[in-house]
């Protein structure tokens, strides 16, 4: 199959290269960049697992061509830690238990920093709402929803204290 | 050289993070980074890529295959067939219930899905294309996927491998699509009882076929080394060592040749036991090519094809006296194996541990039958979140008391109370033969009753259906009552082995000079967190920060041999290894210590984290201090070092149970529900880590809610499966999913060396019956006595018209 020039950036970094237009974008991300933090859970766009960062939008990267992620902007869940170490939200479903086998953890951390960003003050209902593009075997959810809540009062206290 | 500042024991018992602490996880930090490491995340040089051409026939003879289309497809290496696992005899595998299955169709097909072929290419996407490019010619046969249809004597005949036998690995076939009859229990005495009893309420109960699911799908890497001879396979396996043994009875590898390793798992829950074509023809494939080949299902694979659970007929009749009290009980089942029997349960139990389904209740007589029956369906029948068949069992039981109590007029909550098993009779022997260890299960139930209000509900309950009958409201209230006892722990060695092997399991521990640790386990977690929490139970055990010692698990080449982690068996067989070879390291410590201290063995006593001499509480040394000398000093009679090992053969299961009620209101026009609360206690003997068993908890009874409200596993009469992706087969998402409120009573094994006794399946055993019990309740005022799970918007909507209340 005839080849594409795919330019895009991703955590950061300009990436340049040769694929399919078939290929998909968490094909790109898992086995030519070697981004392995994006799962894949299904193949109907259900599970989340895949969630990434794009233009600002989270995105099931298993439903996105390479080639409609040209001149894109990706963020990954390797791209979404603090300097030296966890950041808010991870350091929360870490304190929280909101993962177990951690399989959905990298799409569910990357959808709720996200989520935090287009509703800083979610309730819990919203934030079920929010995170319902994001399946979890494990959990139950129960503490996902915690840690959610609990980092976006910490990130707003945050925010307050910086104004 | 004792510690510098004294610390008071309170701070020395907390330092520790040991038994009974919510310790953080430590797998957390790399899972939240994305640094987990995942099979589909291995990449090796020279790598090429599996894929099967799957059955789109439930039952079909296969004519021919031709692959020279795909051959000639650039970046396809091989294409792989019966034919050519043949003479490696390898076309067929043995299943872990003494039956055999087909690695790739060899002359027919059983099951929509069925591996015909196994095709290699040099990456996915073009072994996707050359899958699409094997032609297979197909002649259809005449398909049957009900197992009471499947027993007629004008039946297709469906393994024809096995026509003429009339026996199998569990004793007679009366039909050529009968696999086995097992029974427990004393049939003569309850049938007895049954005829002459005041009350007996009869019913069929299904339990439906699904799947567990996990959210990673199965997969491996094999990889041949060509010149050192070492075959090295990378895969999601809930019981690695076991894979290791099959691996080398059918190759022919010696077992030292063979590693094999279990990487970070995203979810087992019962999916990961089994042996798979796509693991055979993975090693086949590395084999042949001297090239490492990964193999990789899509969701719908693992639907279809690998691992279904439950599948049960439950015909029951339960007898009882005019007031309540029970006298007997008898269950036939009719279980639907589908076209193999690869149930994953220890040899001797062929139904699993079904036959706990007296559960909580004292029942003086029981019999049980269980007869096994060959379908056009996919093989499996795995323990997803249970242990062996014991889910299917208190669902059994849980709606048969319902049923029970209908029939008395009784309510269930009383009738259940009455015929507990009382805490002084613990260890209780029961009717189909099992020693429950202990329990207490009338203080666990009126604390649950208590806090949800149970009288207040009942009331409430009544209100509502006047309201309804007046025409005030279209909603009723359903009250789900369940109280479960489970099994777990398989188990001793002298009556549960999987393909020959005990069932036992191990825990190695090596001590390092400066005092940390590091232990090596014959289980393998798939999120239950066991590097957090085995390493607790030894800090407990061995006085060392549960933060300075490492556990691993899942490589065969450095752990010791293990039956692996599934039935709940890793916390009462693994855990109680750790905590015995922590107890032997404890015990070298205490003579070193002694030595140091130049004082008799006998004059030391432990403290937390130290040995301390009798009542002179200033001279002790620390465990950290005795590491230290178990490598710098000559003591006479001990050999230097430190390390132990335990293989733990348990004297027994162990029985966790709990109490759960759910409430849920019901839209009789719709059949749409909402849960209201959902209260679970659950007494798992000694809690190790209160936040982990929370998760476990919260984690268990969302698949019950799945499985009872939705999800199945269905077919067509003609055997396509109609849930193949999540598009069909319900997973709840966080919307869906209600708020649990989680509660404990602590009733410790008496036989296992901390008292713990494994919770990660309870929620889901108990589960099910709570949220099933919570529909059929809302229309028990209406009449309604059995319909059959899941209860989706669908099904309940039609429980409502079915007893005329859309009017
Ligand atoms: S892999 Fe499931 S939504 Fe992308
Ligand atoms: S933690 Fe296992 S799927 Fe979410």
């Amino acid at each position: 199959m005839a080849k594409m020039q795919l330019r895009l950036t991703v955590n950061g970094e300009a990436a340049e290269l040769l694929v399919e237009p078939r290929e998909l974008l968490v094909y790109v991300l898992r086995e030519r960049l070697g981004l392995t933090g994006p799962h894949v859970g299904c193949d109907t766009s259900h599970c989340g697992a895949c969630t990434v960062d794009m233009d600002g939008r989270s995105v099931k990267s298993c439903t996105v061509f390479a080639a409609q992620a040209d001149g894109a902007d990706v963020t990954t869940i390797e791209g979404l830690g603090a300097p030296g170490g966890l950041s808010v939200l991870q350091q929360a479903f870490r304190e929280h238990h909101g993962l177990q086998c951690g399989f959905c953890t990298p799409g569910m951390i990357t959808r709720a920093h996200r989520f935090l960003q287009e509703n800083p003050n979610p309730s819990e209902e919203e934030v079920r709402f929010g995170m319902a593009g994001n399946l979890c075997r494990c959990t139950g959810y129960q503490n996902i929803v915690k840690a959610i809540m609990a980092a976006a009062a910490e990130l707003n206290a945050v925010r307050e204290a910086a104004e | 050289m004792n510690e510098m500042a004294p610390i008071s024991r309170e701070e020395r018992v907390e330092k520790l993070k040991g038994l009974g602490c919510s310790r953080k996880r430590v797998e957390d930090v790399r899972f939240t980074q994305g640094k987990g490491n995942y099979v589909d995340d291995l990449k090796l040089p020279g790598m090429l890529h599996g894929d099967f051409v799957r059955s789109p026939y439930a039952h079909a003879r296969v004519k021919s295959v031709d692959k020279s289309a795909a051959l000639a497809l650039p970046g396809v290496v091989a294409v792989l067939t019966a034919e050519d696992l043949a003479p490696l005899n390898l076309h067929w595998m043995p299943t872990l219930a003494g039956d055999k299955q087909m690695v790739l169709a060899d002359g027919k097909v059983l099951f929509q899905g069925q591996e015909v072929a196994f095709v290699v290419a040099s990456d996915r996407y073009v072994a996707a294309d050359a899958v699409d490019l094997v032609v297979v010619d197909y002649e259809e046969l005449p398909v049957v996927t009900d197992p009471f249809k499947a027993l007629q004597p004008d039946a297709p005949v469906l393994r024809e491998d096995l026509q003429g036998r009339t026996s199998g690995a569990h004793g007679d076939r009366r039909h050529h699509n009968h696999i086995f009859l097992w029974e427990a229990g004393d049939k003569a005495a309850t049938d007895e009882v049954i005829a002459s009893a005041d009350v007996v309420a009869e019913e069929m109960v299904y339990y439906h076929r699904t799947h567990p699911c996990p959210l990673e799908t199965c997969g491996c890497v094999a990889s041949m080394d060509t010149v050192n001879g070492k075959l090295t396979v990378h895969g999601t396996f809930q019981a690695p060592h076991v894979v290791r043994t099959v691996a080398s009875l059918l190759s022919g590898i010696e077992e030292h040749k063979i590693r094999v390793i279990s990487p970070d798992i995203g979810g087992g829950f019962g999916n990961k036991v089994g042996v798979y074509p796509g693991y055979v023809c993975s090693i086949v494939a590395s084999i042949v090519t001297g090239r490492p080949v990964k193999w990789i299902e899509d969701r719908m694979e693992n639907l279809t094809a690998t691992a279904f659970a439950r599948d049960y007929w439950m015909k029951g009749k339960i007898a009882a006296t005019k007031d309540g009290r029970i006298t007997g009980l008898s269950c036939h089942v009719t279980a639907d194996h589908g076209a193999f029997d690869a149930c994953a349960d220890p040899s001797k139990f062929p139904a699993g541990f079904f036959h706990i389904c007296t559960g909580s209740y004292d029942i003086p007589v029981a019999h049980v039958g269980v007869d096994g029956v060959y379908t056009n369906k996919a093989p499996g029948g795995v323990a997803y979140r249970c242990s062996f068949r014991v889910t299917e069992a208190a669902y059994f039981i849980e709606r048969m008391i319902e049923v029970l109590a209908i029939e008395l007029g009784m309510d269930a909550a009383e009738l259940r109370a009455k015929n507990f098993i009382r805490k002084e009779q613990f260890p209780y022997h029961s009717a189909l033969g099992w020693e429950y260890d202990s329990g207490d299960y009338h203080t666990a139930w009126d604390k649950a009753l208590k806090a949800v209000g149970y009288a207040d509900l009942r009331k409430e309950q009544a209100e509502r259906v006047e309201a309804f009958r007046r025409g005030e409201t279209r909603k009723l209230i359903g009250i789900g009552l369940t109280h479960f006892t489970e099994i777990v722990g398989a188990g001793p060695v002298k009556n549960c082995d999987i393909l020959g092997m005990g069932m036992f399991d191990s825990c190695e521990i090596r001590i390092h000079p400066t005092g940390s640790a590091v232990a090596r386990l014959g289980t393998i977690s798939q999120g239950q967190g066991h590097a957090t929490t085995f390493a607790q139970i030894l800090a407990s055990e061995i006085g060392l920060p549960a933060d300075s010692i490492t556990v691993e698990e899942g490589d065969t080449d450095t752990a010791p041999y293990g039956l692996g982690t599934y039935g709940s068996r890793s916390t009462p067989v693994a855990g109680a290894a750790t905590a015995m070879a922590g107890r032997k390291i404890r015990a070298k410590a205490q003579m070193i210590a002694a030595y140091l201290l130049e004082v008799h063995d006998g004059d030391l006593e432990w403290d937390v984290d130290r040995f301390v001499v009798k009542g002179a509480p200033e001279r002790f040394k620390t465990m950290k201090e005795i590491a230290f000398a178990s490598y710098n000093q000559a003591i006479p009679g001990v050999e230097p070092g430190l390390e132990a090992v335990s293989y733990y053969d348990p004297p027994n299961m162990t029985y966790p149970f709990g109490a759960y009620v759910c409430v849920m209101e019901i839209d009789v026009d719709t059949g749409v529900h909402e849960i209201r609360q959902f209260y679970a206690l659950d007494d798992c003997g000694t809690r190790i880590n209160p936040m982990v068993i929370e998760g476990q908890v919260h984690g268990g009874l969302t698949e019950a809610l799945a499985i009872a409200m939705g999800q199945e596993i269905a077919y067509d009469e003609i055997g396509n499966v109609k849930t193949g992706t999540l598009m069909d087969f319900f997973l709840p998402t966080a919307w869906e999913t209600p708020h649990y409120t989680t509660d404990f009573t602590e009733t410790p094994s008496p036989h296992h060396p901390i008292g713990a006794k494994g919770v990660g399946e309870s929620p889901n055993v108990g589960g099910v019956p709570a949220f099933s019990n919570a529909v059929h309740d809302a229309f028990r005022p209406f009449g309604l006595r059995q319909s059959h799970m899941p209860h989706d918007h669908w099904r309940i909507w039609k429980i409502a018209r079915d007893l005329g209340l859309h009017g």
